[in-house]
Order: structure tokens, then C-alpha cells, then sequence
């Protein structure tokens, strides 16, 4: 779950005792305005849970209210990535006399938490990883306990940090805390600058909570950022399915992760596309039924592949929901079945008996015939 | 991690649903169930094996050696740790979606302890007409069929489709390794390659992966000195880039985790890269043949 910069500070770093400059949320051109007048020179950012703003255009300076004004009716309505801008933070100018980056990640190799430090604020980690690797420090930390301010200290050693050392070893101690806290996948304060007034302060923070703890973190996903998904994905998440729309005409229908992909990159193999991403693996195989009326819900969807190779998931029970919504649905376009694994025999003889068509032994064969009956 | 019928297998959150169906389909099959865990109903027996309170009575009175869990996220961490710490060799991880911070404490646990942890979120692991352990077909005759042949993969469901085509093919697996579809595994690709290099009832070994992470193209470091034939499908080269495909792992991010990165540190290893799961079965009769005419050009 990705949130937007104002959420990630107000509900992360402000309680996690991390500063940051004095800001507002503002959702129309006036209200900046306003914000601007009590807050002097302010910055006017567009709040989307993606990089790239400043490149977008979606971070401008204001010295007065009137420019803030028209900064925010220039950012309001824009389209950034995936995301329409709907909200500005206005927070006030900082003099930077440093930047620096710092974040919390998993390591999934060493399957511990990894924290980053580099004195090359600003960049992308990306970028400073190609640009300038020296300058990337590295901490693994054992997550049964937590690094003493002497790890963190011995992460940034000769860096040069001056009297803004101390300051930065809390602001690391803290953040660790509060990666703990929010079950954050990533938590990154980029740039983190010292001040002409020697004060340490976030200017910015991207923060992602680790989708398998949303359950215990109800009041952070309450404020999570909005996903841009399709009026059909926003149906997939009602009913609990993963489903990612594509472009392509040739609807897909499996289960698990692993085999779903699969079928697409076979789709594309011989020449067709997928117009979809939707699995029914694990839990979700007694789904199939809502799963059959979102894919052909697909405007796109031009024939259907519906490939089932049953470990956890009873085939059985996922034809049996397939065939109930076929006679409510009465589908208009062809459909191509493949059926293997736990339950094979009934889930076959279910097709065959109440659909009147037989499923192909090889996935590759259903799937030839439904890119050909797509063209 | 290769299971065998003298292994003493204790199932976590036996009475549940799940638990009690494959775990019967695993008595069946020939596994050696030993005991069950659930606090609420030690003492009793279900399905016709005895229930303990805890992991480590059930060690304790049971000599139980490999465990395997059908525990839901939120309990999955605390189960694990306590069985780890019970001294179990083997922990078998089905569960998906567990807290990532949650998985870390387990992995930690399970270093302090020397525990192997298979997992989270995967099938489990088969030795075909010899016992399984987790959720795989195991039973199913046109999927698994002994043999000499050893399948490692991320995914049940395309792990499964995988080893049906060998069956399909008459070519029979010495074993399946599921290894899951979580990002942070206990065992890596590697690892189990390292496992079925090893074993001598392996002749050739086939590797089920996906994008997202760098498993494969570690694993290819260590199929370079290998002398086993090796075939690879590698599944979401069609997924768009910047999108989670379903399992937690499977997810490109810039170059990371590419199919391409994937399949070209595979094939730069002697690994036989296939198109669709349907030539699997070709080319591991293709590898053999070649890597026993090697051979006999040695001789």
C-alpha cells in the first residue's frame, strides 16, 4: 500500500519524533493561497504516491500567496503517472545547507531490514547507486533487536557529517522504530537536509506498508493513498481477486500466480494478448464464479481462456463455480478450457456434461485456438 | 529438503479445514504423520493421529522431524518460532500472506535454531510414490510418477502443470521442491539445486521460476559448475513491469528481476531455457541424451 507524501509525514515520521517542515493540505487553488499567507515562501507539491513530481512539473516554489495560487491551479487536475493530482501540500521553504538520503527496506536476500544511508540527497537511490556507489552506506540489522546509536554511528564513519552527526543518528534511530511500528516495506526520507539553521529535518517521505500487515495496521491503511485502478480492478477488489486490466483482447481465467502468468506469457508466445491478470489461487478457488463475470466484464475480451491445473485449488470446485455463472451469464464469446490436477476428472466431466465443450489436454493448444478465434 | 517415508512429520493446525483434508491425503499417500498440534484439543486423536498441545511436546513425545503448518497469517509467526525452537529439521511453511516482519523474526529464529524453513507460501514438497508434505497433488497419477527427474518451483499451480507434462512425457520426478512465492524465502533456488545436485537419485534437474527478486540468476551461478542436466521455464515474461503478478515476489522494478536478466543468466549457465511449459519435457529428454553422450565422450 503506497501513501502520499503529507499522509507518510502526518502519520509516520511527526509521531515518530522525526521533524519536518510546517505544511498544509490543500484541495483547491484558494486554500493554497491561504495556507501561503500564514506560512511565508512555501513550496506548492502535488500529492500522488509516485516519484518523478519535480520532473512532472508538480513541485513549484512560491514566494507569495498569489503565486501559490496559481502554482496550485497549475498542479490541481494534472496527471502524474498513473495518478491525478487532487491535493497540494504547501510547506515552507527550507534553507538547505545539505541533503542527504536515508531509508528503511527489506533485504530480501539477507531477510533482514536494511538500512540505507548516502550523502547524495536528492537523487534517486537508483541514480546513486549508477552514479556514485562509494557513497551508499549500508546497515543489516538482526530484527530481534535493534541498531545501538554506535551501529549507526559506524554505518555513516567518515562521512564528514560534523555536528549534524548526532542529529542524523536520531533521526535513524527513529525511523528504524517507526519502520518497525508501521510494518513499512520501504520508509525513505529523501532528501533529508540540514538547515542553514543546523536543525535536521525530513523534506520529503515515501512510505509503503507491507500489504500482509494491513490487518493489523487498520488506521494507516485508512489513510493510504487511493490506487489507480480500473473501474473493473475496483470490482476485483470488492471481491477480494487480484485483477490487473491490460490492453490485449484474449481474457485469461487461472489459478495461482504462477500458472496465470504463465497463460498470458503463452498468449503473447503465439502472437495474441492478454487483456488480463486474474488469479483464483489459494484461498480464492472458490471464487471462480464472480471471477468468470469480471473477465468477460472486460470490454476488450474478444475469447477466453480458462486454464485450472488444481494442487490447493480443487479443480472440481472451480469448474462447478464456472459452469453456475456460465448459465446466469451465457457467455458471447468463445471459451477455451484446459483442466489438470486435484479433481480433474469431475471438473472435466462437468464441462463436458452441462457446457458441451471439451477441454484441450494441453494449455498450449486452448490457447493457440483462443488467439486465433480473438484475430 | 527432499522428504522421505522415515521422516516424522508433525502437522500444525491439524482439526482445521485444510488440515484435516491433506493431511489424510498425506497418510494416504504414504507420509509418515506422527502428530498433530492444537492447544484446545491435546490429548485427543484426529484423523488417527494424536494431538499435543505444543510443538515441543509433540517432538518431545513423537521424535518428530519435519513440520509443516496450516496456520493462518496473524498466528503463523508465533507457531513457527515455537517450532523451531521445539528443534524440528524440516519447517514446511504453506501460509500466504504473512506480515514481512513476521517472516524475517521466523527466518531468524530458524538460524539461531538450524531449523530449514521451506517457504512461506508454498506447496510444499513431493517425493512421487513415496510420501508428500503440504498441498500438491501428489496423488493424482497423470501429475506425479516416480522417477529420476528433480523439479524445483516457485509456483504450485505451474509446478504442477510442469511435473504433469514430464509424467505426460513417461519421464517420472525423483522429487518436487516447492520453494514458494514469497520474497523472502528460507530456501532459495539455489538451495534446492544445491539440495538435488546432491542427491543421487536425481539425474537432471528442472527449474520452475518467475520474475521478480534474483533467485535465478544466483542459481545459475551454482548451475554452472554443475554437471546434472538442467532445463527452465520461467514464467511472466508477457507481465507488465511495476506490478505485483499475484505472489508478493513476483514483481519487476526497473531491470530487477526481469525475464530477460532470468533467462539469459540461465541459458549463460548451459541451462535449457524453454518458451511454454509443454517443452519441458522435450528438452529434459534432449539434456539427458546430451549430457550422456558427454559422458561417453569422456570415457
Amino acid at each position: 500500500m503506497n501513501f502520499e507524501e503529507y499522509a507518510a509525514k502526518s502519520m509516520v515520521l511527526t509521531p515518530a519524533g522525526i521533524s519536518v517542515p510546517r505544511g498544509r493540505l490543500c484541495i483547491s487553488a484558494a486554500e493554497a493561497a491561504m495556507a501561503a499567507a500564514n506560512i511565508g515562501p512555501c513550496v506548492v507539491k502535488a500529492q500522488v504516491p509516485t516519484g518523478k513530481r519535480g520532473k512532472a512539473g508538480g513541485i513549484k516554489l512560491a514566494a507569495r500567496p498569489e503565486e501559490a495560487k496559481q502554482a496550485a491551479s497549475q498542479i490541481l487536475g494534472m496527471r502524474i503517472g498513473d495518478y491525478k493530482v487532487e491535493r497540494v501540500l504547501v510547506e515552507e521553504q527550507a534553507a538547505i545547507a545539505r541533503e542527504f538520503y536515508v531509508a528503511v527496506l527489506h533485504d530480501s536476500a539477507a531477510r533482514k531490514p536494511l538500512i540505507l544511508f548516502s550523502t547524495e540527497g536528492g537523487m534517486d537511490i537508483e541514480e546513486i547507486a549508477a552514479a556514485k556507489p562509494s557513497a551508499i552506506r549500508r546497515l543489516l540489522v538482526d530484527i530481534e533487536s535493534k541498531p545501538s546509536p554506535a551501529d549507526i554511528a559506524g554505518m555513516l564513519k567518515g562521512l564528514h557529517l560534523g555536528d549534524a552527526e548526532v542529529q542524523i543518528v536520531s533521526v535513524i534511530d527513529r525511523l528504524y522504530t517507526a519502520f518497525r511500528r508501521c510494518d513499512a516495506e520501504l520508509l525513505e526520507i529523501n532528501p533529508l537536509a540540514l538547515l542553514e539553521d543546523n536543525r535536521v529535518v525530513a523534506l520529503d517521505c515515501k512510505f509503503v506498508l507491507d500489504d500482509g500487515a494491513i490487518y493489523r495496521q487498520p488506521d494507516l491503511a485508512k489513510s493510504a493513498a487511493a490506487s489507480a485502478l480500473t473501474p473493473l480492478e475496483m470490482r476485483g477488489v470488492e471481491a477480494g481477486l487480484k485483477l490487473i486490466q491490460l490492453d490485449g483482447n484474449v481474457g485469461v481465467l487461472a489459478n495461482g500466480a504462477g500458472l496465470t502468468m504463465t497463460t498470458m506469457d503463452v498468449i503473447r508466445h503465439y502472437g495474441g494478448k492478454p487483456a488480463n491478470f486474474l488469479e483464483i489461487g489459494g484461498e480464492a478457488y472458490t471464487k471462480s464464479e464472480i471471477a468468470l463475470d469480471l473477465v468477460l466484464s472486460n470490454p476488450g475480451v474478444k475469447s477466453l481462456v480458462i486454464n485450472f491445473c488444481g494442487a490447493f485449488a480443487r479443480t472440481d470446485v472451480m469448474a462447478d463455480g464456472v459452469v453456475k455463472a456460465w448459465h446466469k451469464l451465457k457467455p458471447k464469446v468463445p471459451v477455451f478450457f484446459s483442466i489438470h490436477g486435484t479433481g480433474e476428472e469431475e471438473a472435466v466431466k462437468l464441462v463436458r456434461d452441462e457446457l458441451g465443450i471439451e477441454p484441450y489436454d494441453f494449455m498450449e493448444d486452448a490457447i493457440q485456438a483462443a488467439v486465433k478465434a480473438a484475430q | 529438503m527432499i522428504v522421505r517415508k522415515n521422516n516424522r512429520v508433525v502437522v500444525l493446525g491439524i482439526t482445521g479445514k485444510q488440515g484435516t483434508f491433506w493431511t489424510e491425503k498425506m497418510i494416504a499417500y504414504g507420509t509418515n504423520v506422527v502428530a498433530g498440534v492444537n492447544p484446545k484439543r491435546a490429548g485427543e486423536d484426529h484423523v488417527g493421529v494424536p494431538i499435543f498441545a505444543t510443538p515441543a511436546e509433540a517432538v518431545a513425545k513423537t521424535g518428530g522431524d519435519v513440520a509443516v503448518m496450516f496456520i493462518p497469517p496473524p498466528m503463523a509467526k508465533d507457531a513457527a518460532v515455537s517450532t523451531v525452537q521445539a528443534g524440528i529439521k524440516l519447517l514446511v511453511v504453506l501460509t500466504e500472506h504473512i506480515p514481512a516482519q513476521d517472516v524475517m523474526a521466523m527466518h531468524a529464529a530458524a538460524a539461531k535454531h538450524g531449523t530449514r524453513i521451506v517457504g512461506p507460501n508454498t506447496a510444499g514438497l513431493v517425493t512421487p510414490g513415496e510420501c508428500f508434505v503440504g498441498i500438491m497433488p501428489a496423488f493424482v497419477p497423470s501429475v506425479f510418477r516416480a522417477g529420476r527427474i528433480g523439479v524445483i518451483s516457485r509456483s504450485g499451480s505451474l509446478g504442477t502443470l510442469v511435473c504433469l507434462n514430464l509424467t505426460r512425457a513417461g519421464i517420472g520426478q525423483s522429487a518436487f521442491i516447492g520453494i514458494g512465492g514469497d520474497p523472502m524465502l528460507g530456501t532459495t533456488t539455489r538451495d534446492a539445486l544445491e539440495a538435488l545436485d546432491e542427491d543421487s537419485r536425481t539425474d537432471a534437474v528442472v527449474i520452475v521460476g518467475e520474475i521478480g527478486g534474483a533467485m535465478e540468476e544466483e542459481a545459475a551461478v551454482y548451475a554452472k559448475k554443475m554437471a546434472k542436466p538442467m532445463a527452465a521455464f520461467i514464467a511472466g515474461a508477457a507481465a507488465p513491469p511495476g506490478k505485483k503478478m499475484g505472489h508478493a515476489g513476483a514483481i519487476v522494478t526497473g531491470n530487477a528481476g526481469s525475464y530477460a536478466s532470468k533467462r539469459k543468466a540461465l541459458e549463460a549457465a548451459g541451462v535449457t531455457v524453454v518458451d511454454t511449459p509443454s517443452q519441458i519435457a522435450a528438452a529434459v529428454a534432449a539434456a539427458l541424451q546430451s549430457g550422456r553422450s558427454k559422458v561417453a565422450a569422456t570415457q
